[in-house]
């Protein structure tokens, strides 16, 4: 484990997201989906599909579940997992406080 | 308890505002063992404390003011309080510890305790300070609705709210013609999801009452009492009255003025102390860690907890709870708590009645119930409420949760045993009758083995077909093994029934909104899934085009942004080219747009246009508007809807050419853009037999003769490869444009979502397809006309709504992080 600082950095209001949608976070390093769920739960992925690199942020918001609009890979929201295939996309740690988004950029700025 | 006997001097509480929460508050610390203390209460209303949720019943007469008090005089007297009403404090003076009444009187303080409520929130609209226009907040609001209602007329009630509906039936009952205006697409939005909103609408347009949804005020009508509201479609409701029920907002003025932390509300601690230790505040005009609240139940909380502080004891800090909803209007049951937004179909248990108009939802994670929503029937409400409060385990019970309470302790049947153990009295098919005795009559003397033999001889499940599934089941319980389902595919695995069913029963019935489909037809999930519904959006849009509005939420991301996503994840941008034919002008602004977004692939596809090929998605808007600018439209090349018309060049031209086929391709393409259809519509027009276009492998090709047109329809040239067959011979251009959009009409309102046109031909059949066009002149024009009118509305450019400004955001991102600060 390398020493990684909390680092919580303001995304701007909820609602900038539409429900069952997502926007996404560019840092140098990697592109962010933050996706808003119907029940305004947040939750921020890796927005590449590890199949052929689709951006999650564009698919169909279904509960806590996101289909890749390029071949359809249906992944967990809240885990990362693909639902019927063995793969993963990286999560990262996001929260909301009063009404706005907050990724920690110490984790999703690093390797 | 000497501490008691040290502080012979009486603590002085001042109280500012003698709503519902400082009322309560009052009464917990009464209630309570404390030091001796002083209490002061400045109301500005000129009464005693009532309740103020209970205003809607006096509004509709079905109580009295008297019913609702809360504190009579005899009770300020009994606790020692001085109650100063009809006296607003006008400042806190935080030094002198004194407050300021509006007479100037000081009256000093040890602790402060600001509960000043909320004020409604009036929209900023031309003509809301009209004569005529009240909120809905107080008794006074009330006796002004009651003056209002003594003479008859119109009321427009805007907000389509608890205290909206409530105001609106109180309104009607007291005998006005009532309106509601409600900027959401459904009722009460906040406290319902879109099926319970969907009854409510149903239930409280019964009663006379009209109800506008996504209706947004653009101004109240008047010179100096209103006469109408103005909606910004252009619609005029005549109006005496105008009731604003939009909201409310904390009413923190004093608070702020005196310099305490103040943000949306005044700012308190779990302990409800402000930035002043010797201040308090509780109720409505209070935040509390970001939040504001509106319903009585956590200010109750409030309550409990300032009592508690002011008492000396040390409470642990105010906690919200879960709240529930209830509407007061008698009649209508309808019950909500938790949080019921999760569609996700298996965290939801659904319960449909549709004939007694009940719908119950209980959502549910990790095995405990987090929100409730039930309508028509709201008595397990308590129960659920209670579940969901005590974050209790309800996976043991999970399959019998949804009827309520009393079922519990019952065995879970399985469905099949569950249909057999019915009585042969009991009705299976309400709309003609037939019980279950007669079905299992049929099958077991009558030799019948497949449900369409049994709706043909019982009619049971023939009319809305909402109980195929029980007469399948009904089928499977009697033969065994024996039976071999249908083969009959139901529309996805939220409904029995299947495509064509839903789609009779959405004209017959009619249902014009996706909740009125799922409730009306017993959908089993409570907002459908990523297969049902986009069809349904296509189903309603195609049906009722007048009426129904697009959700763009049901949409695959391609309709959404009006681009084909590509593998990279940028997207590519066709323009329409009339029948394939461009000008300099246009290939001038395609070069200019691909220069200046250095636009990586230009190509020319099949479909003769230009597709610019891996735009950046926050490109969109701007290459639009550009190609706009140029005279361009959206080619819908992204989109189940017409696609493109290929055309040769036919007459005008070619020396073999028969008639103007490039001519022809264009008006076509003139008449059709924008429709939308089950599946993409290709067309093509060939000048003559030589076919250069390859009108015999589209949807619908034109071969022109001689003589005139030859129709084609139902070829395809992908998945699989088909030549079109030939549906007839039409003399002049007029009619080929008429007898075509009439083929691509009767394929809209017949073939199913996903279906190709040569698809549906194969279901229905090349005759019934052929009569309905060439033969039967009447029915034809009537599909054209029918076309003509659904074009209205869809004919538009989505691109320039998007560079309109319709949803900008979908086009950029959240944030963009250069450089990170911790590093």
């Amino acid at each position: 484990m390398h020493d990684v600082k909390t680092y919580w950095f303001d995304c701007g209001p909820v609602t900038a997201i539409p429900l069952r949608g997502a926007r996404t976070v560019v840092t140098p390093r990697r592109e962010i989906a933050v996706f808003r769920t119907a029940n305004n739960d947040i939750f921020a992925l890796e927005n590449k599909c590890p199949h052929k690199g689709g951006p999650l942020s564009e698919g169909i918001v279904h509960g806590h579940k996101v289909a890749c609009p390029l071949h359809n890979w249906v992944f967990d929201l809240e885990s990362g997992e693909a639902l019927a295939e063995k793969a993963c996309v990286r999560t990262f740690p996001v929260k909301i406080e009063r009404g706005r988004i907050y990724l920690d950029m110490g984790v999703a700025a690093s390797g | 308890m000497g501490q008691v006997d040290q502080t012979s001097v009486p603590t002085k509480i001042v109280v500012i505002g003698n709503g519902m929460a400082a009322g309560r508050a009052m009464e917990e610390l009464f209630a309570k063992q404390r030091p001796p203390l002083q209490v002061t209460v400045f109301g500005a209303e000129p009464r005693v404390n009532y309740n103020r949720i209970m205003l809607s019943p006096v509004l509709s007469g079905e109580k009295t003011f008297e019913q609702i008090i809360i504190h009579d005089e005899a009770w300020y007297a009994k606790h020692c309080v001085r109650l100063r009403s009809g006296q607003p404090i006008v400042a806190i003076d935080r030094k002198a510890k004194t407050v300021v009444t509006s007479g100037g009187d000081q009256v000093p303080y040890d602790k402060l305790v600001i509960a000043t409520g909320s004020q409604p929130f009036v929209i900023p609209v031309p003509g809301a300070n009209l004569e005529g226009v009240v909120t809905f907040r107080d008794l006074d609001d009330v006796e002004k609705m009651h003056a209002a209602a003594a003479t008859g007329g119109n009321a427009v009630v805007i907000g389509g709210g608890l205290l909206g509906l409530e105001a609106a039936a109180g309104l009607a009952l007291k005998g006005m013609k009532v309106s509601v205006v409600h900027l959401m697409p459904t009722l009460m939005e906040r406290q319902l999801d879109p099926s319970a909103g969907y009854l409510l609408e149903k239930a409280i347009s019964e009663r006379g009452i009209d109800v506008y949804t996504k209706a947004n005020t653009e101004a109240i009508l008047g010179s100096d009492r209103v006469t109408g509201v103005k909606l910004k479609d252009g619609a005029i409701l005549p109006a005496d009255l105008v009731v604003m029920a939009v909201g409310i907002r904390p009413n923190f003025g004093l608070g702020k003025a005196a310099g305490l932390d103040c943000n949306r509300g005044i700012v308190v601690d779990d302990w409800l102390r402000t930035s002043d230790p010797d201040i308090f505040a509780l109720g409505e005009c209070v935040e509390h860690r970001g939040q504001c609240y509106g319903l009585v139940a956590p200010l109750y909380e409030m309550a409990k907890v300032l009592a508690s502080e002011l008492a000396g004891e040390k409470p642990s800090g105010f906690v919200p709870a879960v709240t529930s909803a209830k509407l007061k209007v008698t009649g209508i049951d309808l019950f909500s708590a938790g949080d019921f937004s999760d569609d996700d179909e298996n965290n939801e248990i659904v319960l449909r009645d549709p004939a007694r108009g009940i719908y119950k939802r209980v959502v549910i994670h990790d095995n405990k119930i987090i929100g409730a929503v039930l309508y028509g029937d709201t008595e397990d409400g308590g129960w659920y409420f209670d579940l969901l409060k005590k974050g209790e385990d309800v996976g043991a019970i999970r399959d019998t949760l949804i009827f309520g309470q009393a079922y519990q302790g019952g065995s879970p049947l399985d469905p099949t045993a569950a249909v057999a153990a019915l009585p042969d009295d009991a009705e299976i098919c309400g709309c003609n009758g037939v019980s279950k005795g007669s079905i299992v009559a049929a099958i077991t003397s009558g030799g019948l083995a497949t449900l369409e033999d049994l709706r043909a001889k019982t009619k049971a499940s023939a009319s809305c077909g909402q109980c195929t599934g029980k007469v399948e089941l009904l089928l499977a319980a009697t033969l065994g093994e024996s039976y071999e389902s249908s083969g009959r595919k139901p529309m996805c695995k939220c409904t029995d029934l299947t495509h064509e069913e839903v789609r009779r029963l959405i004209k017959t019935k009619p249902l014009k909104s996706q909740p009125a489909v799922m409730q009306e037809l017993g959908w089993k999930t409570s907002g459908g899934c990523p297969s049902c519904q986009p069809a349904l959006n296509y189903y309603l849009l195609c049906d009722w085009p007048l009426e129904y509005k697009d959700d763009y939420q049901a949409r695959f991301i391609n309709e959404r942004v009006h681009a084909n996503i590509q593998k990279d994840g940028t997207f590519s941008v066709v323009p329409r080219m009339w029948g394939g034919v461009t000008s300099a002008a246009e290939l001038r602004a395609i070069a200019d747009v691909v220069d200046q977004f250095k636009i990586p692939m230009v190509k020319v596809t099949g479909g003769q246009r230009i597709d610019l090929l891996g735009v950046k998605k926050q490109d969109l808007p701007a290459v639009w508007a550009q190609l706009i600018a140029n005279g361009l439209m959206s080619g819908f090349a992204y989109g189940k809807s017409l696609r493109t018309i290929k055309t040769c060049v036919g007459s005008e031209f070619c020396r073999f050419g028969t008639q103007d086929s490039t001519g022809l391709g264009i008006k076509l393409e003139k008449l059709m853009c924008g429709a939308w259809t089950p599946a993409k519509l290709k067309l093509a027009v060939s000048g003559c037999p030589r076919n250069c276009a390859e009108s015999t492998v589209k949807d619908i090709g034109v071969i022109c003769v001689d003589s005139g047109y030859d129709l084609h329809i139902a070829g395809a040239a992908g998945l699989h490869v088909k030549a079109t067959d030939l549906l007839g011979h039409v003399d002049s251009e007029e009619e080929a444009l008429e007898y075509i959009a009439a083929v691509a009409q009767k394929y809209r309102e017949e073939a199913n979502y996903l279906d190709r046109l040569y698809k549906w031909v194969e279901k229905t059949g090349l005759e019934h397809v052929r009569r309905a066009i060439m033969e039967d002149h009447d029915n034809r024009k009537a599909l054209y006309e029918r076309f003509l009118l659904s074009q209205r509305v869809a004919r538009k450019d989505p691109w320039a709504e998007r560079v309109a400004g319709r949803d900008l955001h979908e086009f950029m991102p959240l944030a963009v992080i250069s450089r990170i600060a911790a590093e």
